[in-house]
């Protein structure tokens, strides 16, 4: 059976008829096009999936569409503003948090909602709100190291970003201390 | 977490192997150059390539662990409105594996099934729901036979065999060498010791579930996007299973999420891909769920290991004999290598003039073991280093001044003729004891809390390929546009490691430009240059040295067309900062695209190759190929525990871990390596594990499959030793996989050092903790482990004359000039 269902995603109204039982994580990659969201176990285990509704991390592979209807659906697609990369994205990029970089749009998703709801996290908060996301790369080191360094930084403009990126890519980064 | 020489614009090398003292691109901590696309969602993985009428196959897995399989009815399936082929065992009867003596593998079982969840029939069908219905409808008639489902049963049972090659019964393979009198070197001993082992195996668990997408042009070409680590060795698997010509087969790796060896076999679903592209003309993506990973592993081996080591009361090892069986799983993937890197790389580390090692792996109804980070070395590192730090408690040595003392010469051979070239294994030492406090703790914190120390080495490189051949291993193309951009072309395959950063940097610094202004072109079969794959810890000092040979090779044209310009000739140029220009007066120079366009006007389009053969191995010896490499990187680790006694839970605050790199091209990318390999080691040491019951996986999910979180996970701290080593690209070493090895020993150590038991079998719950403090309650040797290792009837061993183990200054290669 398919149902016609009405999903804001990244702030886009997409109209998708779908088969009542196709999880939103199918929807999103094979419906609307929008890889970047992953999967890993596809049974609610790894959080590789993991998407913003209403600000709030969830699990999109455990997720019916239907359930999150006239809902603001956040994904990797949707972190930067105009062209202009959030900070966890450019901290993450800088730091080396993403490797493999597979787990890294749930990751970046769930550490959104951690930022949203307190600004500035110790070590430990972060490790506690990002538990449910594996990564098999990182040790998670450089992953606590990117959300806090993203956290004492402000959204720059486009300009300001590009600049930031570019003297990461070519001169290298500089670490702050405690970072 | 170091922070020195990050503020540096310069880094200074100290030796002058390759090109120049001063680098600006080399040793900085750049961001990856491809990081932005993967925090962005945009990096493509196999799953995420979606083709017009692209069709979705599903594979139906064995039920049995063991059986002949006597009828396949798939003309249910086939009727099924929506389906579009079916194919069987009987459509791919071509064997093939990875390992030209170990070609055991067909894509879909023929005749017999020989684990619970080999692939028997494939369904090709407009979508994944279809798919998976006709599979229900795929009818197999199994004729059960006995299964063998450990090492133990493998050995007695020669009746029931599950391969019809190998040594024998279902051994494998049996090994045995033998380098000098070891008997002789235990009768001279002051102290002599035994001791046994239990590595469990497990996977590799990387996050992305393997997937592939094949498309059959009308024009008789085949493209394979695959999540492989090793495009090159698929490729080739594809044109002996299909019967096409390579020419007329392209593989190309997508991103791998995650490969950790487990990417590095040709596998099932690929070559069942192609042929149902090949069928249905319509491309066709396969990708596994988590569970089917659980079935196509390749994951690390259990291995059961014997260990005898003689000492003098000054400290020498006088010999050392070691022994491993190999849980091989149904197939033989790598697993020839495998057993004999259980028995290579002991001698690596610490001076050891005489050696023997036998091993064998034996076939059991499980899914094939292949390599997995370390690949064979894990195992025998975690039982050497405890059994040393146990010989060093019984003989009252300091373990980590012990280690210094026996450590292996530079530019030096080893008992089985391994050549080491720079060890920084004594610095690595002293900088994880100073940053850890080891002499502060060990023996002298509260009941419950412990240190503990452990060293290793590791391959940067295997000197031999896997399929014969003189060609070279690695390939590397670079051409320069008009325009000032340039382009490197290789084979490798970037499975986060930053290996795709790693040739920008190497070409950027040649060629004095910024590795932004370098594009990667890379695993590609049609476009790049043959890399043999991303495994063995090669990819950094194959592609390196082969990226530096092109850049070199179109920089002495672009120096050529310079020096008439500026007045001088090429050998007295240099490049940097984006320009061209006299070393004797700087300021004289030009930008680099302008001598780009005086070039191609002069010689025409601008490009060169250059590729990488590893040094030739001195060992001559059957068995000698395993083990060689153009250098070996060292780790020393210290790991602190916090065991709790009442409920055997283990907790980990720190752990510290010094590497020998060589040189960091990317200091952060090295962390990353060393971090992720430590957090890889504490999982396979606490929890990690593949194991069955009832001849089926226990635990083939996600949830049951204990991996360390955020929260288990300690903070770790890297300290990088740079040693410069001359076979490397600027001085560099292994970094993947290294770092592994010495994590597991020394968290038993530490353990040991909290409560005083000896957990001599991985990985260690708390079950096992309680069980030995109970001993110890008991007045019962404290320790959990095997107890006996199965009998059998070794081969007579290969003789091979130990060389001196001495620093040897021939060994030493010739400085290049800069």
């Amino acid at each position: 059976m398919k149902q016609l269902v009405a999903l804001r995603v990244n702030g886009e109204l997409h109209e998708v008829y779908v088969p009542v039982h196709k999880t939103l994580l199918e929807v999103l990659r094979e419906d609307l096009g929008l890889t970047g969201t992953k999967h890993g176990c596809e049974l609610g285990e790894c959080g590789t999936c993991t998407v913003l509704v209403d600000g709030e991390p969830i699990l999109s592979c455990l997720t019916l569409p239907v359930e999150v209807q006239g809902r603001d659906i956040i994904t990797v697609e949707g972190l930067a503003t105009q062209g202009v990369p959030h900070p966890l994205q450019v901290a993450f990029a800088e730091l080396n948090a993403a490797q493999c970089g597979y787990c890294t749009p749930g990751m970046l998703m769930s550490a959104k909602a951690l930022l949203d709801r307190n600004p500035d996290p110790a070590p430990d908060e972060v490790r506690e709100a990002l538990a449910g996301n594996l990564c098999r790369c990182t040790g998670y080191v450089k992953i606590v190291d990117a959300v806090r360094l993203a956290a004492r930084r402000q959204q720059g403009d486009l300009g300001a970003v590009v600049e930031e990126i570019e003297r990461a890519l070519n001169e290298g980064v500089v670490r702050e201390p405690g970072s | 977490m170091p922070t020195n020489g990050y503020d540096d614009r310069k880094n200074r090398s100290n030796l002058g192997s390759h090109l120049k003292q001063e680098t600006s691109v080399v040793g900085r901590p750049l961001m990856k150059v491809d990081a932005m696309s993967k925090v962005t969602g945009q990096a493509i993985y196999a799953d995420d390539i979606h083709l017009p009428r692209m069709a979705y196959a599903r594979l139906l897995p064995s039920t049995q662990p063991h059986a002949r399989i006597v009828r396949v009815e798939t003309s249910k399936a086939e009727a099924l409105p929506g389906v579009l082929a079916v194919i069987t065992g009987r459509d791919l009867p071509i064997k093939y594996g990875i390992l030209p003596v170990s070609q055991d593998e067909t894509a879909l079982a023929v005749d017999k099934v020989r684990f619970v969840g080999e692939p028997v029939a494939a369904v090709a069908a407009v979508d994944e729901e279809t798919a998976e219905r006709a599979l229900e409808l795929i009818e197999v008639e199994y004729d059960p036979l006995k299964p063998i489902m450990s090492i133990e049963e493998a050995l007695e049972d020669t009746e029931v065999r599950i391969q019809e090659y190998g040594h024998g019964g279902n051994i494998h393979k049996m090994v045995s060498l033998q380098f000098g009198d070891v008997e002789a070197g235990f009768a001279e001993a002051d102290y002599v010791r035994e001791d046994l082992f239990f590595y469990q195996g497990n996977n590799h668990l990387a996050m992305e579930e393997h997937s592939a997408v094949a498309h059959y042009s009308p024009d008789g070409k085949l493209t394979l996007w695959s999540a492989t680590q090793t495009p090159h060795y698929v490729h080739r698997a594809l044109a002996k299973v299909l019967e096409l010509p390579p020419s007329r087969i392209r593989v190309i790796a997508c991103h791998p999420g995650g490969g950790f060896g487990g990417k590095s076999d040709p596998f099932h679903h690929e070559i069942c891909a192609a042929k149902l592209a090949m069928l249905t003309g319509r491309p066709v993506k396969i990708t596994l769920t988590r569970e089917e990973v659980f079935y196509a592993h390749r994951g690390r081996h259990p291995v059961l290991m014997w260990v005898k080591t003689g000492v003098k009361k000054t400290g020498e090892i006088t010999a050392m004999h070691f022994r491993s069986m190999l849980d091989g799983g149904a197939y033989g993937s790598y697993g020839v290598a495998t057993t004999y890197y259980t028995g290579a790389l002991q001698t690596v580390t610490y001076k050891i003039p005489r050696y023997k090692f036998e091993g064998l792996r034996v076939f059991t109804n499980k899914p094939p073991c292949g390599p997995k980070r370390g690949h064979g070395t894990p195992q025998p590192r975690f039982a050497l280093e405890v059994h040393l730090d146990k010989i060093c408690e019984e003989m009252g040595w300091d373990p980590a001044e012990w280690r210094q003392q026996q450590a292996c010469e530079p530019f030096s051979l080893t008992a089985n003729h391994l050549r080491i070239t720079t060890i920084g294994l004594k610095e690595c030492i002293e900088k994880v004891v100073a940053a850890s406090g080891f002499r502060e703790k060990f023996r002298k914190l509260p009941y419950g809390r412990g240190v503990g120390l452990a060293c290793s080495a590791y391959l940067s490189g295997a000197n031999l390929p896997i399929y014969w051949n003189d060609m070279p291993h690695s390939g590397a193309m670079v051409k320069v546009d008009r325009g000032g951009g340039v382009t490197v072309y290789c084979g490798s395959t970037d499975i986060g490691q930053g290996s795709n950063s790693v040739l920008a940097y190497v070409v950027a610094e040649v060629l004095g430009v910024r590795p932004q202004d370098v594009a990667v072109v890379t695993a590609d079969t049609d476009l790049t240059p043959v890399d043999l794959g991303s495994y063995s810890s090669r990819v950094t000092v194959m592609t390196g040295n082969a990226a530096i040979e092109a850049a070199q090779n179109v920089r002495e044209l672009l120096f050529q067309a310079a020096a008439d310009e500026l007045g001088t000739t090429s050998d007295q140029l240099d490049a940097a900062g984006g320009r061209i220009f006299r070393r004797d007066d700087p300021g004289v120079g030009l930008p680099f695209a302008k001598v780009a366009q005086l070039a191609e006007a002069r010689f025409g389009t601008l490009a060169a190759v250059g590729s990488f053969t590893p040094p030739k191995t001195p060992g001559r010896y059957k068995g000698a190929g395993v083990g060689p490499s153009p250098s070996y990187s060292y780790t020393a680790c210290v790991v602190e525990v916090d065991v709790d006694p009442e409920t055997g839970w283990v907790r980990v605050p720190t752990v510290w871990i010094a590497h020998d790199i060589g040189r960091a091209l990317n200091p952060i990318l090295v962390e990353g390596q060393a971090e992720g390999s430590v957090y890889m080691g504490l999982g396979e040491a606490l929890m990690e594990e593949q194991v069955f019951r009832r001849n089926l996986h226990k635990i083939p999910s996600m949830l049951d499959y204990k991996s360390p979180t955020f929260l288990e996970t300690p903070d770790i701290e890297t300290i990088l030793v740079e040693t410069n080593d001359p076979h490397g690209p600027f001085g560099a070493k292994e970094a993947g996989q290294g770092p592994l090895l010495p994590v597991p020993p020394a968290l038993c150590n530490a353990i040991y050092d909290a409560v005083g038991v000896r957990i001599d079998e991985l990985p260690v719950t708390p079950d096992k903790i309680l069980k030995a403090l109970e001993r110890k309650a008991k007045g019962q040797d404290p320790r959990v482990g095997p107890t006996r290792m199965p009998h059998v009837e070794w081969v007579e061993p290969i003789y091979v004359e130990p060389p001196d183990l001495r620093h040897d200054p021939s060994l030493m290669p010739a400085t290049k000039p800069t």
